[in-house]
């Protein structure tokens, strides 16, 4: 019995004692936010992990959630799709830089016309998510797509249910795209979709409708896309070019933009590079200017790793890594995060 | 010699009884406030669903209730196509599952050989363990595409040209919609309600039943007058239950219903629901007002849900009275 006792006691005291020098040895850290970037500081943070020893935990709770978060001072980083706006990072003292990006793509389901044989420019797409063209045969995509055998068939839009980033990026492009998209659907996580459009939850369900409903057309991520083969729209960017969306693409729209701006976060819709994929976005990272030293030093080092020696793992989920010369511009940014 | 020890056993006695009361007291206590907890909890919810929701209840006042808009973009908000589209499912789905149920719970008490009894039960019992989530799924994975391909089509030539019913099954075959949900809804209230009915029905003494079939009544007389006016409580309690899980279900509900945040006056069309809403834009809702009508909708459903309880409430009490003349 006493033996046992002193067991347990023993037990009790490495195990305390582990903990005590766990938490001495490395300021584990806490973040929380979009849901876009979730996969790819998940598996950052494992690798990160695995390679120095020290902790990150994220949760993807949502971009204005995150930054609700932040402001409260609950966590020690936030996620953002939505760039927070240059004045709301002076009051919060609040440093923002972009961690990776991403490209949204427009998805279609019409029988006989394949993966990127449909073109489109912003214009029409705006009218056929706003519900103006219900056709597959209308004139407005015929005078595009000269030569293609456009059905007779509805056209049924698919969009996110929940609000999301992804709709963020797609509705504020197409609301550059048309002033009557703007006013019809606006522009945000959540907007008015047109009467004949059907939400699904999450990529996964949006993917769903559209490989469900013959004539459906509907947008996500490139990496959703491309995990559930789906048939693209290629779309004409400023360049006047048709572009068919991929992480090239993705990456050549970020290569033509000025990141030098407060909050680093360039408009990266419809860029002017001539190979440039129109549906180009970035999420954020959002820190403190001045915190616990400990805490600070980790969130800095935990992106600086990421962005030298992640750019592979994102590129595996679908992500686009930044260009050398943005991280240098990162990095160089970071260093307000004391 | 005797004297005292027959006080001290007195005593004893009157001491073990004095620790009984005190137990008795004790347990009353406990369990007193075990199920003051309950209450507490239940006041604790509305109360702050209300404050929660005060923002959005002060803006649009009681017209929330019946504004059929929902925009984000805009800041302007109203219940009704959410109200609309929770109240449609369940009682679609109701009216599909209630005479569904009701066939199995008979067959399994009246008409079953007593071998298939227990395995056709036991079935039952178990889909109705089956995750909403998984409904979900199969619904828009597998439902959904069957039933645009060879349901929706046939329905609409079928139908299509009836006045008023016509366009109850008008627009595109998409699959997803208000019907689809309604059906998806009722698969996953038909276990509760069948198992319900059939516990119900095994509660008729065999004497009452018996003694029917000896004066040469068929099995649907007997059921008719004697079955179920013995066990109409119950069959009520049993659609109540089933009633209530379709108005709060929400997973397989926002696979399913096409989430569009409108009234279609179609069946065909994709709508909403209460719950479906929720699940939708909670997640990335901005502050201020969007939140504010999320828990607004959400305190619409707790007061649905709490009316539903009350007419169910008073059915049964009406229908014992009427057993009691």
């Amino acid at each position: 019995m006493r033996t046992l006792n002193k067991l347990a006691q023993g037990t009790l005291a490495a195990a305390m004692g582990l903990a005590f020098s766990v938490s001495a040895l490395a300021a584990d850290i806490t973040g929380a936010g979009a849901t876009f970037p979730y996969a790819v500081y998940t598996k950052w943070a494992e690798a990160y992990q695995a390679a120095t020893g020290n902790k990150v935990n994220y949760q993807g709770i949502g971009s204005s959630g995150g930054v609700k978060q932040i402001k409260a001072k609950t966590v020690d980083f936030a996620g953002s799709d939505a760039p927070v706006p240059e004045a709301d990072l002076d009051a919060n003292k609040l440093v923002q830089v972009p961690t990776v990006m991403g490209g949204v793509t427009i998805v279609m389901n019409v029988p006989g016309i394949e993966s990127g044989k449909l073109k489109l420019d912003g214009p029409t797409a705006a009218d056929i998510f706003r519900g103006a063209i219900t056709k597959w045969n209308a004139p407005a995509i015929a005078k595009l797509n000269p030569g293609v055998n456009l059905p007779d068939l509805a056209i049924t839009v698919s969009h996110r249910s929940d609000g999301s980033g992804t709709t963020y990026a797609f509705s504020n492009y197409l609301a550059k795209q048309s002033m009557a998209f703007k006013r019809d659907v606006g522009a945000g996580n959540t907007v008015n979709w047109p009467s004949n459009a059907v939400g699904g939850k999450g990529n996964p369900g949006v993917a769903a409708n559209v490989q469900k409903i013959k004539g459906a057309i509907g947008y996500v991520d490139i990496a959703d896309a491309m995990k559930n083969n789906m048939d693209f729209v290629a779309l004409k960017n400023r360049a006047g070019n048709y572009i068919v969306p991929n992480q090239q693409s993705v990456a050549d729209a970020a290569a033509g933009a000025d990141f030098k701006v407060k909050g680093m976060a360039p408009d990266l819709l419809d860029q002017s590079h001539k190979n440039a994929w129109p549906i180009t976005t970035a999420t954020f990272m959002l820190g403190y200017e001045k915190a616990d030293a400990a805490k600070q030093k980790g969130v800095v080092d935990f992106f600086t790793w990421s962005l030298n020696n992640g750019q592979k793992m994102a590129a595996d989920l679908g992500f686009v890594a930044l260009p050398p010369n943005v991280v240098k511009m990162v990095e160089a940014e970071m260093k307000n995060i004391k | 010699m005797s004297e005292p020890s027959a006080s001290a056993g007195i005593d004893l006695h009157a001491r073990q009884v004095r620790t009984f009361r005190l137990q008795d007291k004790f347990f009353h206590y406990t369990t007193q406030l075990f199920a003051f907890v309950v209450l507490a909890t239940l006041v604790g919810i509305l109360v702050s669903l209300t404050i929660e929701a005060w923002p959005s209840l002060k803006e649009f006042g009681p017209s929330f209730l019946w504004t059929n808009v929902w925009s984000v973009p805009d800041d302007e908000y109203g219940a009704l196509a959410a109200i609309y589209g929770t109240v449609v499912t369940s009682v679609l789905a109701l009216l599909i599952a209630v005479p569904i149920s009701f066939g199995i719970a008979l067959f399994l008490t009246e008409t079953c050989p007593v071998w298939l009894r227990r395995p056709l039960g036991t079935a039952i019992e178990l889909l109705a363990g089956v995750p909403s989530i998984v409904y979900g799924i199969w619904g828009l994975f597998v439902f959904a595409p069957l039933f645009a391909e060879y349901i929706q089509p046939p329905l609409q030539a079928l139908l299509g040209d009836v006045p008023v019913i016509g366009s109850w099954f008008s627009g595109p075959p998409i699959g997803v919609g208000i019907l689809t949900a309604s059906i998806v809804l009722s698969m996953m209230v038909i276990p509760f309600i069948a198992s319900v009915m059939r516990d119900v029905f095994e509660t008729v003494p065999d004497v009452l039943r018996e003694s029917a079939y000896a004066v040469g009544c068929t099995t649907w007389e007997v059921v008719r007058n004697i079955v179920l006016p013995y066990t109409r409580v119950g069959v009520i309690g049993g659609i109540m239950l089933g009633l209530g899980r379709a108005l709060g279900e929400t997973m397989a509900v926002t696979f399913v219903i096409g989430n569009a945040n409108r009234i279609n006056g179609s069946l065909f069309a994709p709508g909403t629901s209460i719950a479906s809403t929720l699940a939708n834009e909670f997640g990335e809702a901005d502050p201020g007002l969007h939140i504010a009508s999320l828990f607004a909708l959400g305190l619409v459903l707790f007061i649905i849900t709490f009316v539903v309880l009350a007419i169910s409430r008073w059915l049964i009490s009406r229908s014992m009275g009427s057993e009691g003349l």
